[in-house]
């Protein structure tokens, strides 16, 4: 276990160097000059000379890239004429557009997003698990049509469409909830849950229901195996059996399944936060995308990037670590 | 694949086990018997229609997309349209966009050229791509092997709707958006495809029929090309048929960002995104494109589901 876990750290390490050193390269090869658009309009040949070098871009890609990673570790200093910027240890770059690190930017979204994307997973996976347990206990025929319906137009909904009729029905019609606005958690826990409630609801409904699906087949599946069987044989109640050893069977796909999720769950975050205006990193890279603020672009995507490859391999581990029969090749 | 395909047509005995198990118009018969996935198809044909012939329906309907028709909103409540359902009338088909007045059914219309357009056509790059690094992955060498499925797994541990947004800040204006859109999704999305066709390829190059073309000296393309591609039609056009939808989606999702096709070109999810803000004087703004979008989305996934279920091997349900 142990030598699995350390070959599946040093595999995301290098799946996510190879990610840093092709976003960098593309952003930083591609076609737009960031130091001209940091010097502005009316920029002139030696002005941009000066911005080119204190940005660093003056020396060939390679070694941009290498001090970009020295940075991460060991911070750095960017001096744009008089003054001196400084970025400290986990630095990302400089956003000279808004002068701020990116890290800062980070540092004030990404807590948005994550919100939005973990209360999210909770939520789907609360409700899906409870609905698919529903339908195979009742077996109700229509129950179960009405499942894959649900995920049917789930899969055919866009989430900023979900989004965008929960905003109307819940918040312009019903005025049930307020418009939502970002509380910190720390300051406020019950303002926090009460603004996120629905896009948690908006990003959770779909995934939902593919839990529900999966669910309800993982458990018919189990019900059918011998020690199910047994458990009967003995007298156990149905519901002993469902949660002690049905469950149990059934869990650990599901467990693969959220960690993957996960990563798309940012990304329907991304979406989602826009809709409901709240400021996370989908906002903080459309704005960037908007001034061709590469620094921040290049952090907010390996960021992102970072949480997918982490994802996964977590998810890889939880598998291991709650399967006994899964084999660590 | 030919021993599942053999196990689905039933007891009956095939005439010949090296051709081919089932009729290629067996399939088609039994995809046109499931009613959901027919009628995913006549949607689907519909809007493709009405995105081919978008110049002679707007010609028809006698509205561009461009032209501002001020005299049609009400500029003293910020620019409602004037009449019911946002100004619907005998000129405009279904209303006008606020503020700016522009016909909305020729926006929609050319908006569907857009949004099929750039959905068919990364889906076509992905399977092109999918399939080519699949194939190579699966016959090539070990080494060949583990580089391009590491590769893979590189493209499947982006998070490309977001890498997408930051793409479209560094693409020149000067080349056109949609052209743009497909190719960024196409490059970001081919790794599942990939990895579908590598896993069948290597199952399939254990069949006999492939050894005896390699024994009789077919070139390696010539073996990928005449007896490993045509046994990955079938599930890779299934999966095909579960990536436009997706496609479609990111698309809609880039242009509702407002990194993806620029005004005034109409696309879905753009005029969604517009529409956003004025869901309470003028709901059709939002309804027209939504329920457009929505319409096509699920036409698709029906379609998809209905091959899925026709081709899935074990599935006796709509057998003809």
């Amino acid at each position: 276990m142990i030598g699995y876990l350390i070959r599946r750290v040093i595999g995301a390490a290098v799946v996510l160097l190879a990610l840093s050193a092709i976003v960098y390269g593309l952003f930083y090869a591609g076609p737009s000059d960031p130091a001209l658009l940091a010097c502005g309009k009316g920029c002139t040949p030696d002005r941009l000379a000066v911005v080119k070098s204190s940005m660093g871009l003056d020396k060939p890609l390679v070694d941009q890239y290498l001090s970009f990673l020295h940075a991460i570790f060991f911070g750095h200093d960017y001096s744009s004429g008089p003054s001196v910027r400084h970025c400290p240890a986990p630095c990302l770059g400089y956003s000279f557009e808004t002068d701020q690190p990116v890290t800062t930017i980070l540092g004030s979204t990404l807590p948005v997003s994550a919100s939005l994307a973990l209360g999210a997973m909770a939520l789907s996976l609360l409700l899906g698990i409870g609905a698919g347990l529903v339908t195979v206990l009742s077996r109700r025929r229509w129950l179960d049509r009405g499942l894959n319906a649900v995920v049917l137009v789930g899969y055919a909904m866009p989430v900023f469409l979900v989004a965008l009729i929960l905003l109307i029905v819940f918040c312009s019609d019903l005025r049930w909830l307020p418009f939502p606005t970002y509380v910190p958690l720390t300051q406020d826990p019950a303002g926090w849950a009460q603004n996120l409630l629905l896009p948690w609801i908006a990003l959770a409904l779909i995934q939902a229901a593919a839990y529900a699906r999966m669910t309800r087949a993982q458990t018919l599946e189990t019900l059918s195996e011998d020690h199910v069987r047994t458990a009967r044989a003995y007298g156990l109640s149905q519901r002993r059996i469902i949660t002690g050893h049905v469950l149990r069977g059934a869990l650990p796909p599901l467990v693969t399944m959220a960690a993957i999720d996960l990563a798309g769950i940012m990304t329907s975050a991304v979406l989602t936060e826009t809709m409901f205006g709240l400021p996370g990193i989908g906002q903080a890279l459309v704005s960037a995308v908007g001034s061709t603020d590469l620094p921040v672009i290049v952090g907010v995507t390996l960021t992102a990037g970072a949480v997918y490859v982490l994802a996964n391999a977590l998810a890889d581990i939880l598998y291991a670590a709650i399967d006994p029969r899964v084999e660590l090749a | 694949m030919t021993v599942t395909l053999e196990a689905a047509t039933g007891p009956q005995p095939g005439p010949d086990p090296s051709s081919p198990p089932r009729p290629r118009g067996a399939t088609w018969r039994r995809l046109r018997q499931d009613k959901a996935a027919a009628t995913g198809m006549v949607i689907i044909t519909l809007m493709v229609l009405v995105a081919v012939l978008a110049p002679l329906l707007t010609a028809l309907e006698g509205q561009d997309t461009t032209t501002q028709h001020p005299e049609l909103v009400d500029s003293a409540s910020g620019g409602t349209p004037l009449g019911s359902l946002g100004g619907v009338s005998a000129a405009h088909w279904l209303g006008v966009e606020p503020q700016t007045g522009r016909d909305l059914f020729a926006r929609l219309v050319y908006g569907a050229r857009i949004s099929l357009g750039v959905a068919l056509g990364a889906t076509a790059l992905q399977v092109l791509i999918g399939v080519s690094v699949g194939i190579a992955a699966g016959l090539g060498g070990r080494f060949v092997d583990s580089a391009l499925s590491r590769l893979t797994d590189l493209t499947l541990a982006f998070p490309s709707v977001l890498f997408a947004i930051g793409l479209m800040a560094i693409v020149p204006g000067s080349v056109p958006r949609p052209l743009v859109l497909a190719v960024v999704i196409a490059l970001l999305g081919w790794g599942a495809t990939a990895r579908l066709a590598r896993g069948q390829t290597l199952s399939l190059r254990t069949r006999d029929y492939v050894a005896a073309a390699k024994l009789s000296g077919a070139p390696p393309l010539r073996v990928a090309r005449r007896e490993i591609l045509p046994g990955l039609v079938t599930p890779i056009i299934t999966y095909a048929a579960l990536l436009v939808p997706t496609n479609m989606i990111s698309e809609a999702g880039l242009s509702f960002l407002g990194v993806g096709v620029r005004p005034p070109t109409p696309s879905w999810g753009q005029m969604l995104s517009a529409g956003t803000t004025w869901f309470r004087p003028d709901v059709m703004y939002v309804l027209v494109p939504g329920g457009a979008l929505f319409l096509t989305l699920l036409a698709f996934t029906l379609l998809a589901d209905g091959v899925r279920r026709t081709l899935d091997p074990r599935n006796t349900e709509v057998a003809a």
